[in-house]
């Protein structure tokens, strides 16, 4: 159809750029007619009354065919190419500057505890970015190395969080005791995850792993007696520096190392503490690529019969899978749930999942540093539209569907292979197989 | 007994809405391979379409209900369709040819965009709808239990099963029909064999749409509250009907849809209204551990 049209819009690009623009315009308002240009409200007496905002329709639709024109004008029909507007020296010196992103990102998130000591609400945020790194690192393990769709990842975070509410506050154990016991539970959920989706692939998968989390969160909503039900748990004991606690008294982090007390120094150890949680979990995932275990990983990505074919064992390649991924998701939850002190099912929905999987693929599936940009992009950005208010999560969702059109394979889009013949080169994503099944 | 029968009728109710919304996963999943994770979401705006337009047409003067109902229901399916057409030609269709991951994501994002776009432009509170249709049959009246089948509930279940035949004979007897089952078995194919694949797609969401706005409808008249987040829940359980019944397969759409609705139901009502959705997911994992690929869903041949 393109190519149809193209000699015609050559001829006259005004004239077809004013059709396309007035269609739009067209369909712009039959979608916002009814949507926008009508709201209902209830009345004093309980019933809906309904009024007219004009002036914003009229914005609206004004607004898409001036879009509609001015993209008519600059691409005409063809897709919208913003490459060719991007000097290509400029892209080779991003390549250049990329290979230290890695190193440089490192050392600034050392450094931000430092940086911004007074600053609660960055370390706060800062925090928050390493959570989700740390999240979006342990479910590549599934989906970018694995290559298994899993849409219930916050069932497993949801887990960590609760088992070490649970037997903190119940047993009263520490928090080190209470991390690897949660990362535990978490895999072995994982497992039991695993058993019943072996058999099935691609969508199956995601649908089960979904119902999967959807069940988990409805039993922590509902088993009052041992969740708290809708309202939490609160007070779960916050952590301590390997037993030494964050309070003003006597015997306390503060008065042992005879510094003076100040509220900032859990959360610079919190910061600390989910840095080296992350910085574990990136580590481990990238000496597991070469073991064994990782290469079959791998191999199921790409080609599931070929892999059995040679000998590999799907079952237990899928479950430790399955088991890695939960167990770093076990162990951001138990982060999560010393760091909140308070946790409700709440915390646990879909939205969390899309929120990981969105980092994920975002970021460039099977890219440690991608997955990592993306998190900051992401939760950082969200952070910076908290001015905007309700229009922030609009925004995130059209953000999510132009960046995937933009760069469907992420935003790091070259891999690096994990075995090679030669010279050692990184090769463009479309060549990995991802998410297959 | 008279409980028993109650439920089956209120079941089946609740089943013929998923059913309806499961017929528009499984078509685009049967045509190019992917969950459109947005369809929940346009449920929901099919609904708010039809309230808005409901009240419209009340306030210029149309105050007969089987008028209004009907003008309704042409104006939520023709705006909806439209919805849908866009969110695939805006969404979809720019990832065809990427991987199984991209068109995902972005669904996703519709569906995020979706909500949000109809909470910040109608309010997040819940709206309302006084009963349109009122009035129903006594089946059964013994001393302990009467059995009541409500006029509404007729209409739903007459409503979706003419719906479902006007479909079943769309896509065995029209050349959209063939060219849709064309596409199912092969998107290349069928684009050298000379069918419009792109036409072909957007038919399908626009009916997809168009169908589930119609349930966006029934939902509204028949619980008579609507707001933005109804999407999510009613988009996951329609889907996790049309894996149910075997993703691909219209019969089984409704099958999983009737399903899943009886099974919420009588969860309810014999065991704990907390744990429907437990149930109704548990059946989903125990099917799919035995029937890997639903109950009338074709097996998938894997070729090397």
């Amino acid at each position: 159809m393109t190519q149809q049209a193209a000699p015609h819009a050559r001829s006259q690009p005004l004239q077809a750029a004013l059709k396309d623009a007035g269609l739009s315009a067209l369909i712009a308002f039959g979608l916002f007619f009814f949507l926008i240009g009508l709201r209902t409200e209830q009345g004093p007496t309980g019933a809906l009354e309904i009024t007219t905002r004009l002036p914003q329709l009229a914005m609206l639709v004004g607004a898409v065919f001036a879009g509609s024109l001015a993209r008519g004008l600059l691409f005409g029909r063809d897709a919208i190419g913003i490459g060719r507007f991007i000097p290509p020296a400029l892209v080779q010196a991003a390549t250049r500057i990329g290979r230290f992103a890695g190193p440089a990102l490192l050392g600034f998130a050392l450094l931000v505890p430092w940086l911004f000591y007074d600053n609660r609400y960055l370390l706060d945020l800062g925090i928050l970015v390493l959570t989700y790194v740390m999240l979006g690192w342990g479910l590549n393990i599934v989906v970018g190395l694995a290559g298994l769709l899993d849409l219930g990842y916050v069932a497993f975070y949801a887990v960590g969080a609760y088992s070490y509410a649970l037997l903190a506050t119940h047993f009263e154990l520490s928090f080190w005791i209470c991390l690897p016991l949660a990362g535990i539970l978490s895999a072995f959920w994982g497992i039991l995850l695993g058993f019943p989706v072996l058999r099935l692939r691609g969508d199956y998968l995601a649908i089960v792993t979904l119902a999967f989390g959807e069940i988990i969160r409805l039993v922590l909503l509902n088993w009052q007696s041992l969740t708290g039900g809708p309202n939490g748990i609160s007070s779960i004991p916050r952590p301590s520096f390997f037993g030494l606690p964050f309070v003003d008294d006597e015997g306390s982090f503060a008065s042992t190392f005879g510094l003076e007390y100040s509220p900032t120094h859990r959360v610079v150890f919190l910061f600390y503490l989910i840095l080296a949680l992350a910085l574990v979990t990136n580590w481990v995932t990238i000496r597991l690529r070469r073991l064994p275990i990782g290469r079959a990983w791998e191999a199921m990505r790409e080609d599931e019969i070929a892999c059995r074919s040679l000998g590999i064992n799907t079952t237990t390649t899928k479950l430790t899978a399955f088991a890695m991924g939960a167990m770093f998701g076990g162990f951001a939850g138990s982060f999560f749930a010393t760091r909140q002190g308070f946790i409700s099912p709440e915390s646990f929905t879909f939205g969390e999942s899309a929120l990981v999987l969105a980092i994920v693929v975002l970021g460039g599936m099977g890219s440690q540093i991608g997955v990592a940009i993306a998190a900051f992009v992401m939760i950082g950005g969200f952070e910076l539209f908290r001015e905007l208010d309700q229009y922030r999560m609009l925004v995130f969702g059209f953000a999510m569907v132009t960046i995937m059109i933009w760069r469907p394979r992420g935003l790091v889009a070259t891999r690096e292979p994990s075995i090679h013949l030669g010279e050692r080169k990184a090769v463009g994503a479309a060549f990995v197989g991802q998410g297959q099944g | 007994m008279e409980y028993f029968l109650q439920q089956l009728i209120n079941g089946l109710t609740l089943g013929s809405i998923y059913g309806l919304i499961a017929i528009g996963y499984t078509m685009v999943y049967g045509i190019i391979g992917m969950i459109n994770f947005a369809h929940g979401d346009v449920f929901m705006v099919g609904g708010f379409v039809a309230l808005i337009a409901f009240l419209a047409l009340v306030a210029i003067g149309v105050t007969a209900v089987p008028l209004a109902l009907f003008l309704v229901l042409l104006i939520a399916m023709g705006l909806t369709a439209l919805y849908g057409w866009t969110v695939e030609r805006f969404a979809y269709r720019p990832l065809r040819h990427s991987y199984r991951l991209a068109p995902l994501i972005s669904a996703i994002g519709m569906s995020i965009i979706l909500q949000n776009y109809v909470q910040i432009a109608q309010g997040a509170r819940v709206k309302p709808l006084p009963p349109l249709v009122t009035g129903g049959h006594t089946l059964i009246a013994s001393e302990a239990f009467v059995v009541q089948l409500s006029n509404i509930q007729i209409i739903v279940v007459a409503t979706t099963l003419a719906l479902l035949a006007a479909f079943t004979w769309l896509v065995a007897k029209t050349r959209l029909g063939r060219d849709m089952r064309a596409c199912e078995q092969d998107l290349k194919m069928a684009s050298l064999l000379g069918v419009d694949i792109d036409r072909t797609i957007s038919l399908t969401f626009v009916i997809g749409a168009a169908l589930a706005s119609v349930a966006g409808i029934m939902y509204l008249l028949y619980y008579g509250v609507i707001d933005f987040f109804i999407g999510f829940v009613a988009g996951v359980k329609a889907f996790t009907a049309a894996v149910l019944g075997g993703i691909g397969s219209l019969p089984g759409a409704m099958l999983g849809g009737m399903l899943i609705g009886l099974i919420e139901t009588f969860w309810s009502a014999y065991f704990s209204i907390e744990y429907k959705d437990v149930a109704a997911f548990s059946i989903l994992i125990i099917v799919l551990i035995f029937l890997p690929t639903g109950i009338l869903g074709r097996p998938e041949v894997e070729k090397v």
